[in-house]
């Protein structure tokens, strides 16, 4: 029976062929053909049942063409003798009909580290594997009073590169994901797993966590608004790194002085350092970009100072430099992006963080998190689902969520203590991040 | 096609499903991008598929596909059952999806001019055009251009005996100045933010909005912003203008009308609402002078079309009246818990994707202000311009949002320009302190191409129709 559930991808050998296929037959003087197949599925729960349980097979063939200085990008997402024919014509045509722009060169052939993302058990995942987890959850929560929402996906791919210079490389990746939100009367705890091997992820430690932190944050009541030292939590830190990511780490951020970056300077607490290393196989690596560029390691804040950005094809060649290997699809008027980033842990067990904080508090996750001030690296959000207030050293009662309002570097700079164990956030999109749980000196509550 | 969608719904009978509903979905978009006086990027994506719903024991199962043929619809359907009694084996109460639907027709977006058939240079030199505009100000470091182009046409077929076919065109434009300083980056955009304005339409809907016009302006703005005062803290009258006012209906009024987000349905990741059923038809949401509308009829509104992916028609209805909360955004399942019928309001993002509840055209009704008379009758407040953040919690109830152009008001005269201006408040005392909403002559529809839900994500395209209002006693200028 599992057997009929296996992923179903195109065989790497017809995957190549057809993109060579598409290289011989364009006119253009250079063409990149990036492909991406997925095989996922999602089940999806809230109060304490399955609502919803979805599957999809799809592909995208995009072809990138370069002609007399011009650049037309086209996709479908189908994978036979017509859809080729078709891309091509397409991503010619706008090559032909455009005026002469700058061109984003394609890159040479360089040799590519190979890294391991695959599991034969994620490829394989069941619909009644995925029910049996999610109603163990749900089951753990209505014992104990208490209802489980929240969403378990298993998906296989692949993604291949190839360009008209000799380019071809490809990888294989699986990912397992599960996030649960348990809800009492009166208050709501969250926990999320992330691997490329299913098997890694433990539904009885995420439900212990998801109904501990649950049964512990009912009947918040509110405190003041102000400055307060705080525990982040690693959920609340994976996403603080991102929004660092796609405000200041981005070479093109830099070039276009958006960015809050200033290298050679200290811009955070000593204790910090944080870099971006897509061949890390703790993290979900990746060996290549979406422009066929190998991975390197690029260092951005190494004990407090800024010491490095993120180059792609475009920026690098402005800079007169090598791309780093975080480009995005073409077109792309984004800039790169880090997206396997990994932070410092510290010495600190995650426990003995409240340790001697006479008042603070300890936020679970944000949400909703937008940018008020790039370049002071000003976020605003919630806290959810697991706020509590610190005092002498523990944890004494829930308190209901509040907004902040505050400066990453500022925050970042008043970096008391870091946990020594890390945890692996994957992100909703692209990459993941494997950070610390943190504490601060200073975070600002605004409401 | 029809071929496919009948094989796809027999198939899934004669496997046991007590419904089914498949949507053949074929789409084309055109992007473009003019950055710094170049053309930065031209892309044209095609997408195709069909995804098959069902119901088994109660249960949902959904699966989708790239791959149009037979053999593939036999799998697709065959999967789709699979995860619904993988469902069944962990539902709560079977899903009761009301009276059958069974609407047929065709429905097409009016269009004056077919997007796809303008020639790609005449797009680009208005682009170029805007670009050259924000160009001639001093100061402005970075300018962007884009448009974006769409037409979608889907099939909906169910075992109720439902057939339609769509065909539904969108386009949009906006331009984008910003400048720069060791301490500051300021942007002005126009007629939006969030990349451009976006409309259900033809290449019309983009030649109105006179990208070229507005381009010097909105580039004097971006750099006197980088010299004006931050806009200082305290408690006061704020006006806001359509754009913004569009913005804070969708956060605060939309999402948490959906009710799939009030029955926990997005619990784990959108969140809930604070608009719970025993609200309904008690809670004073707003003052008198609040009155939303969900209306998929709204011409040019994103949320405009024939039917919803359940193949429920378009329709009107009241959400706030008079400042009353009355009703919600249903889909089927959830209407029927209600003992209600659906509003029409379930939309997939694709043919991979299952239909969701999302907003249509959620719009303010106008009031009988002007903008200039809100300011001319106000003496200590903040006028506030075109969305720059905005973040909304889990219930939908404390907000904050920041705009890229503020000024002050002093004794009914608009004063200085202020930089990094917000405000923040709490849902229903927010627009409990509404005392006026301009008219008809200055309410027009917002496009939103980029609101986010689900698991997997879905992007929806919605509108707003919305007029310059104005609040009291709003606590402004978070930032110290």
């Amino acid at each position: 029976m599992k057997s009929m559930e296996v992923a179903r991808l195109t065989d790497q050998g017809e995957l190549k062929r057809f993109m060579q296929t598409l290289l011989e037959r364009s006119p253009a003087q250079q063409t990149e053909v990036m492909l991406t197949e997925w095989d996922s599925a999602l089940t999806r729960f809230a109060n304490n049942g399955i609502h919803q349980n979805v599957a999809e097979r799809n592909v995208n063939v995009r072809v990138r063409a370069v002609k007399d200085g011009k650049t037309g990008v086209a996709s479908i997402n189908q994978m036979n003798e017509a859809a080729a024919a078709d891309v091509l014509k397409r991503a010619v045509a706008i090559a032909d009909l455009q005026p002469k722009s700058e061109v984003v060169p394609v890159p040479g052939p360089a040799p590519v580290r190979p890294v391991e993302a695959w599991s034969d058990a994620t490829a394989a995942a069941t619909p009644e594997e995925r029910a049996d987890f999610v109603e163990a959850i749900c089951v753990q929560a209505g014992r104990a009073g208490l209802k489980a929402f929240g969403a378990f996906s298993t998906s296989a791919g692949q993604l291949a590169i190839a360009n008209s210079l000799g380019v071809f490389h490809h990888q294989h990746s699986t990912q397992a994901i599960v996030n649960s939100v348990v809800m009492g009367d009166a208050g709501s705890g969250y926990a999320d797993r992330g691997a490329i091997d299913v098997s890694e992820l433990d539904k009885n430690e995420l439900a212990s966590e998801v109904i501990d932190k649950a049964q512990r944050n009912q009947n918040a009541r509110p405190v003041e608004p102000g400055d307060y030292e705080v525990i982040l939590e690693e959920y609340a830190v994976a996403e603080m790194l991102e929004f660092m990511s796609f405000m200041g780490f981005s070479a093109l951020a830099a070039q276009e002085e958006r960015s809050f970056m200033r290298l050679g300077e200290k811009i955070t607490g000593q204790q910090v350092s944080i870099w971006d290393d897509g061949l890390d196989r703790t993290g979900l690596p990746a060996a290549f970009d979406f422009e066929g560029v190998p991975k390197q390691r690029v260092d951005l804040i190494t004990r407090g100072v800024a010491s490095g950005l993120v180059y792609d094809m475009q920026t690098a060649t402005r800079a007169g430099r090598q791309s780093t290997g975080h480009g995005l699809p073409a077109p792309n008027t984004e800039g790169p992006f880090a997206v396997n980033l990994f932070m410092q842990p510290g010495t600190t067990a995650k426990a003995e963080l409240v340790s001697d904080i006479k008042r603070g508090i300890w936020v679970t996750r944000f949400w909703y998190v937008r940018i008020v001030h790039p370049k002071a690296s000003i976020i605003t959000g919630m806290t959810r689902e697991g706020t509590f207030l610190i005092e002498n050293g523990r944890i004494t009662r829930p308190v209901k969520d509040l907004r902040f309002t505050q400066s990453i570097l500022a925050a970042l700079d008043g970096t008391v203590a870091l946990s020594r164990t890390t945890k692996l956030q994957i992100g909703e999109y692209l990459g993941a991040t494997r950070v610390p749980a943190l504490r601060l000196k200073a975070f600002t509550f605004t409401s | 096609m029809k071929d496919l969608a009948d094989a796809a719904l027999n198939a899934a009978q004669l496997k046991g499903a007590s419904y089914a509903d498949v949507r053949l979905d074929e789409r084309i978009q055109q992007d473009i991008t003019v950055k710094n006086g170049q053309l930065a990027a031209v892309s044209d994506d095609a997408s195709e598929g069909l995804g098959v719903r069902v119901l088994v024991d109660g249960a949902w199962g959904f699966a989708g596909s790239a791959r149009l043929d037979k053999d593939e619809v036999g799998e697709v359907v065959g999967r789709a059952i699979r995860i619904a009694r993988a469902s069944a084996r962990a539902r709560t109460v079977p899903v009761d999806l009301g009276p059958p639907v069974t609407s047929r027709g065709r429905y097409r977006t009016p269009v004056e001019r077919d997007p796809f058939s303008v020639p790609l240079s005449e797009k680009v030199e208005l682009l170029l055009r805007a670009d050259q505009a924000m160009g001639s100000v001093k100061g402005v470091t970075i300018r962007e251009g884009s448009m974006e182009f769409i037409r979608q046409k889907k099939i909906f077929a169910s075992t109720d005996g439902a057939f339609t076919e769509q065909e539904l065109f969108e386009s949009g434009a906006g331009i984008e100045a910003t400048a720069t300083s060791p301490e500051e980056v300021q942007n002005r955009s126009y007629p939006n933010s969030f990349g451009r304005h976006q409309g259900a339409g033809g290449y019309e809907y983009v030649t109105a909005l006179q990208l070229d016009r507005h381009g010097q302006r909105i580039g004097e703005e971006a750099v006197a912003l980088l010299s004006a005062p931050q806009c200082p803290s305290g408690v006061k009258t704020l006006i806001l203008d359509a754009s913004q006012v569009a913005l804070q209906v969708h956060e605060s009024c939309g999402h948490p009308t959906e009710l799939d987000r009030v029955f926990g349905m997005e619990a784990a990741y959108a969140g809930t609402s604070f608009m719970t059923p025993e609200k309904l038809n008690h809670l004073r949401y707003g003052s008198p002078r609040v009155t939303i509308t969900a209306d998929a009829l709204t011409p040019t509104g994103l949320g405009t079309f024939g039917w919803d992916d359940e193949g429920v028609p378009a329709q009107r209805s009241f959400l706030i009246q008079e400042g009353l909360f009355v009703g919600y955004l249903t889909s089927r399942e959830t209407a029927s818990v209600l003992g209600q019928q659906s509003n029409g309001t379930m939309r997939a993002d694709g043919w991979n994707r299952i239909p969701l509840i999302r907003m249509t055209n959620v719009s303010l009704q106008p009031g009988d202000a002007t903008l200039e008379q809100m300011i001319a009758e106000t003496k200590d407040g903040v006028y506030m311009e075109t969305n720059r953040s905005w973040s909304i919690d889990d219930k939908r109830l404390n907000f904050q949002f920041g705009t890229q152009l503020a000024y002050e008001i002093v004794d009914g005269k608009r004063g200085r320009m202020f930089k990094n201006a917000t405000y923040a408040g709490i849902t229903p005392e927010f627009w409990n302190s509404c005392d006026a909403v301009a008219g008809t002559s200055e309410w027009r529809v917002w496009g939103l191409a980029n609101c986010g839900k689900g698991q997997p994500p879905q992007v929806a395209h919605v509108a707003h129709g919305a007029a310059p209002a104005r609040f009291q006693n709003v606590k402004v200028g978070i930032l110290k």
